[in-house]
């Protein structure tokens, strides 16, 4: 327990030695206490708290129309084999392009604020939940399958009660990795196009020259992006409690 | 359906069906051109005046040269870093917090402190495509390392394998699974990297000249620079994927066997 305390203890002081020595210039980097003591002035900062509510409302909507767009869509692509293999190649094609190469579309279709934001989160989470949801489908158990259409079950019922459980697994990593690339895209949403929050806040500071304030902010992005990290993996647990992947992990 | 019918209808499926979308986007946007969604045949026809080459070694290049140099680094870094700390249980829970933290950072959020520090060269870009491509791998080869099967590790032990021998011939290659997962992640990352660096700070690359385009509404080069980006997306992908299943040739083998 005692360790990991230790040596982010260290790592400060090793920050603060580093600064104050004259290692590397202050105007670069800003002593450790004089970035954290920032942090916490920032915590009673009501402008603050409306910049991160900011970047998580981007984040927030922007994954939820990924989920309610991906997952419907991975189940039907992947319970049907036409579908799949139709639509293969054009998945495969659009999935790597960049969604940051889309920003300028962005501003142009939706202008500077949060719909643009939210264009961009969705359209960047869409895909790791279309594949995830894709790919869970695919690897359903076919005696599972079979069982279930011997005791006959209905095409409507086989996938409620077969196919959807058994894709959560894929479907709750899908969500993990779109929600960390979803706060990734808001931020950049915010550092490229302006759009309110964290991002534009750092850029502020930055140009500024506020250097305090941008690295107490850089750290305040970190944490807020480390609790959706928690959150995200708690949840994960919580839903899939009884499958095989978490039963180690709980002990 | 006779199994042979239906794999041809499948291939015909499979071909016909992107052909068509990508016949109906040349047909609609050929009739109702707008400002925002110029015809497709325009598109392609700056692709071919931009691209082909008269800006590839003015843009593309720096940018290619910078992302494979971050790229290279963090994977070097990553490995060595790893197999550090995926053999010493103390080390690794020494510095998870820190780890933890500095993975959880939204990368675009670094680069007004790379500027800061750096500059806006294009040091500055190379060190933030590295920074962010770190941490898939440094995490999958941490993994791979702890998840090396004991038997393998012992029967290393009493085959009197060790130093650089157990390294390169029994823990590397155990892991090699992992890394590779790890280093396909973060190829992605380090594309979509390149692309935010050049937008941030830039006076050249393929972000910055999509950026350019749309700014000076120039709309069918900005759609260049997005297909451009799109068509360098999959064919890294598709390399990765050649690549690793050479060097993996032995664990699908293995795998394939082991399963029956």
């Amino acid at each position: 327990m005692l360790a990991p305390f230790a040596a982010v203890v260290l790592l400060l002081a090793l920050w603060e030695l580093v600064v104050r020595s004259g290692l590397v210039s202050e105007t670069s980097i800003p002593p450790a206490t004089g970035a954290l003591g920032e942090l916490f002035s920032l915590f009673g900062d009501s402008a603050f708290w409306a910049a991160v509510g900011q970047t998580l409302e981007g984040w927030a909507i922007g994954l939820g129309i990924a989920i309610a767009l991906g997952i419907p869509l991975g189940l039907l692509i992947g319970s049907s084999r036409w579908a799949y293999r139709a639509l293969r190649a054009p998945i495969e094609f659009l999935r790597p392009i960049p969604s940051v190469a889309l920003i300028p579309l962005a501003v142009l279709i939706y202008g500077q604020g949060l719909e643009s934001k939210v264009f961009l989160v969705a359209f960047a989470s869409f895909w790791p939940l279309l594949i995830q949801t894709i790919y869970g489908v695919q690897d359903v158990d076919p005696v599972a399958t079979d069982t279930a259409r011997s005791f006959g079950l209905g095409r409507r019922e086989r996938m409620w009660r077969i196919t959807v459980p058994s894709a959560v697994p894929y479907i709750a990593t899908g969500i993990r990795i779109s929600s960390a690339v979803a706060l990734i895209l808001a931020v950049t949403a915010e550092l490229v196009i302006g759009a309110a929050g964290l991002g534009r806040e750092i850029n502020v500071a930055r140009s500024g020259g506020d250097l305090n304030s941008m690295y107490a902010l850089i750290v305040a992005t970190g944490l807020v992006g480390w609790a959706l990290n928690l959150a995200t993996t708690a949840g994960e647990r919580r839903v899939l409690h009884w499958h095989p992947s978490q039963r180690g992990v709980a002990t | 359906m006779k199994p042979r019918t239906r794999r041809i209808a499948e291939l015909a499926v499979e071909i016909a069906v992107p052909l068509m979308i990508l016949a109906a986007i040349f047909a609609w946007t050929a009739s109702t051109p707008t400002f925002y969604f110029p015809p497709l045949s325009d598109v392609f026809e700056r692709f071919g005046n931009t691209w082909l080459f008269e800006r590839f070694g003015s843009d593309a290049w720096p940018s290619l040269r910078r992302m494979f140099l971050g790229y290279a680094i963090a994977v070097v870094v990553a490995v060595a870093a790893g197999v550090a700390l995926g053999s010493s249980p103390t080390l690794r829970r020494a510095t998870a917090p820190i780890v933890e933290f500095l993975r959880s950072i939204p990368p675009p959020a670094l680069i007004p402190f790379a500027i800061v520090v750096i500059g806006i060269g294009d040091d500055m870009k190379v060190f933030i495509i590295a920074f962010v491509c770190l941490w898939p791998v440094l995490l999958n080869t941490i993994d791979g390392i702890n998840g090396i099967d004991p038997t393998l590790k012992d029967t290393a032990r009493v085959y009197g394998i060790s130093g650089r021998d157990k390294l390169l011939r029994v823990t590397l290659p155990a892991a090699s699974p992992q890394i590779f997962a790890g280093m396909r992640l973060s190829l992605s990352l380090a594309l979509i990297l390149m692309v935010i660096s050049e937008m941030v700070a830039s006076t050249n690359g393929i972000g910055f000249f999509v950026l350019q385009s749309q700014r000076s509404f120039a709309i069918p080069e900005m759609w260049s620079g997005i297909l451009l980006l799109g068509i360098l997306g999959y064919l890294f992908n598709l390399a990765f994927l050649i690549i690793e299943r050479r060097v993996l040739a032995w664990h699908r083998g293995a795998r394939a066997s082991t399963l029956g």
